[in-house]
């Protein structure tokens, strides 16, 4: 991603991003609201266009490789668990429907909830449903996931069985960036923080660093008002 | 289902508390015991099968118009979805009367005039305007239905690799039936209703029928009165079939 510029109309959301991001590596993105940390992540995605500047993203050639997890879940309502997972590497991938089962039900048993297949998305909790929405990503079998605060819909309690489930992911060597206020999880599992606001990567560098010693004001003061609580 | 029972025994005795008062009514035209009572009832029931060919197939052929018109108005591009505008404001402003008679007079004399030799007769004059004119408000009631369902589907479809195409079959319509089906099955009970106007072009459906024994008999009270409880049930029995496709839906939403 190389001097990146976005506008909504007349409002620059993004300003020069210049980001790069290794095989292998996780980032976490943090920011005040409407900073462009989100923006970023749905312009990486394909949901949205850029007007200046270049992204480019190795070994993303097939559909799904870039996995994308929503704040908002958005697992389709009408279909059973298990047929959220089948349907993109059935349709997309062109795998038959017994391969598919057979990938789904293994992802499901990696983010915990085998047994929830026949269900329809309304009947799980929250965190299930996001532990669904990860697997049906996964299935995919992407190259990098991409995650917009994960848990800024759950309840607290439901937070981290999830954040557990993308710690695993992690542990396992996924690329992925992921959009979030967790602090704790973003110490344990980042390899780099940035930290964005107004449309710019303010701050950048390992979590001991940064958290010892942000470099930036506002940064600081970021880190004041969410760790105050 | 409680209601609808108590509204048809309850306009059914009215009926017959009506024919008790003597001079005012005189339903021996349609007294099914009587030869002549029962050649009319007849003659008024064979309507049936006109009115309920026209209504069907106006009907159909109005989703398949609608969604045609509907699917533009997705477009990405302004120019794409005007033609979709122009359609259903142009469409929605015409009143059903004058459309009826443009299409049963007029459009013979347009399609000859560009060597088509073509002659339409009221049957397929009543289709056409029925279709077209209920098209305008299938398409809105499509784009209604697909524009409910949640942007976040699309977007999550994209991501997991399917085309526009495969999102719009798998992921947004499905979910936008449910929202599509019940508005469209009042759209149909308004065609059943509407379908009376292919009278006046000649068509031999329930309301021509009740108007040609009315100029014979000149009991119009009691042949119109029976004319409207043929319009009440089978509006009843579709909109019968409107519940059980809702309840059936919302089963299944909570499955």
């Amino acid at each position: 991603m190389k001097d990146v510029s976005k506008w909504y109309g007349d409002f620059q959301v993004l300003r020069d991003i210049s980001l790069t991001v290794g095989t292998g590596e996780k980032l976490v993105i943090c920011g005040p609201s409407g900073s462009g940390k989100s923006t970023i992540v749905r312009l990486l995605s394909g949901l949205e266009t850029h007007q200046v500047g270049d992204i480019h993203l190795h070994d993303a050639n097939k559909p799904g490789d870039i996995g994308m997890v929503f704040q908002s879940f958005n697992l389709f309502p009408h279909l059973s668990v298990l047929d959220n997972l089948t349907l993109g590497p059935i349709q997309a991938l062109g795998l038959s429907r017994s391969e598919a089962e057979t990938r789904a039900r293994g992802y499901l048993e990696r983010v915990r909830i085998p047994e929830q297949a026949g269900k329809r998305p309304a009947q799980l909790s929250g965190g299930q449903q996001q532990r669904v929405a990860i697997a049906r990503a996964l299935c995919m079998e992407p190259k990098l996931m991409l995650f917009d605060e994960p848990t800024s819909a759950l309840d607290p309690e439901m937070i981290a069985e999830v954040l557990e489930v993308i710690e695993d992911l992690a542990a396992e060597g996924m690329t992925m960036i992921c959009v979030t206020h967790e602090m704790g999880f973003a110490r344990r599992v980042a390899d780099r923080i940035a930290f964005m606001d107004a449309g710019e990567i303010v701050e950048i560098g390992q979590p001991e660093q940064v958290f010892k010693a942000p470099e930036s004001e506002r940064f600081a003061q970021f880190l004041d008002k969410i760790l105050k609580h | 289902m409680k209601f609808r029972t108590i509204a048809l025994i309850s306009s059914l005795l009215l009926l017959t508390a009506c024919s008790a008062a003597p001079g005012t009514w005189g339903w021996y035209v349609i007294d099914p015991t009587t030869e002549n009572g029962w050649t009319n009832i007849r003659f008024l029931m064979r309507g049936f099968s006109s009115t309920i060919q026209i209504s069907v197939l106006a009907a159909v052929t109005s989703i398949i118009l609608g969604l045609l018109v509907a699917l533009p108005a997705f477009a990405q591009s302004r120019w794409l979805r005007l033609p979709n505008r122009i359609y259903v404001e142009f469409i929605r402003a015409i009143p059903l009367l004058p459309m009826l008679f443009w299409v049963f007079y007029g459009l013979p004399v347009v399609m000859r005039s560009m060597g088509i030799n073509i002659s339409i007769d009221p049957f397929w004059g009543a289709v056409i305007t029925l279709a077209l004119s209920d098209s305008a408000f299938t398409a809105e009631i499509f784009r209604a239905g697909i524009q409910s369902v949640p942007k976040g589907q699309a977007e999550a479809a994209q991501t997991i690799g399917l085309s526009r195409a495969k999102a719009m079959r798998y992921v947004i319509l499905p979910q936008a039936i449910r929202r599509i089906l019940p508005p469209l099955a009042n759209q149909f009970i308004y065609i059943v209703k509407m379908s009376a106007f292919a009278s006046v072009i000649g068509m031999q459906e329930l309301t021509r029928r009740a108007n040609e024994l009315v100029v014979t008999e000149y009991r119009p009270l009691e042949i119109y009165t029976l004319l409207i409880l043929e319009y009440l049930v089978l509006v009843l029995i579709i909109s019968a079939g409107v519940r059980w496709l809702e309840r059936r839906m919302g089963a299944d939403e909570s499955r």
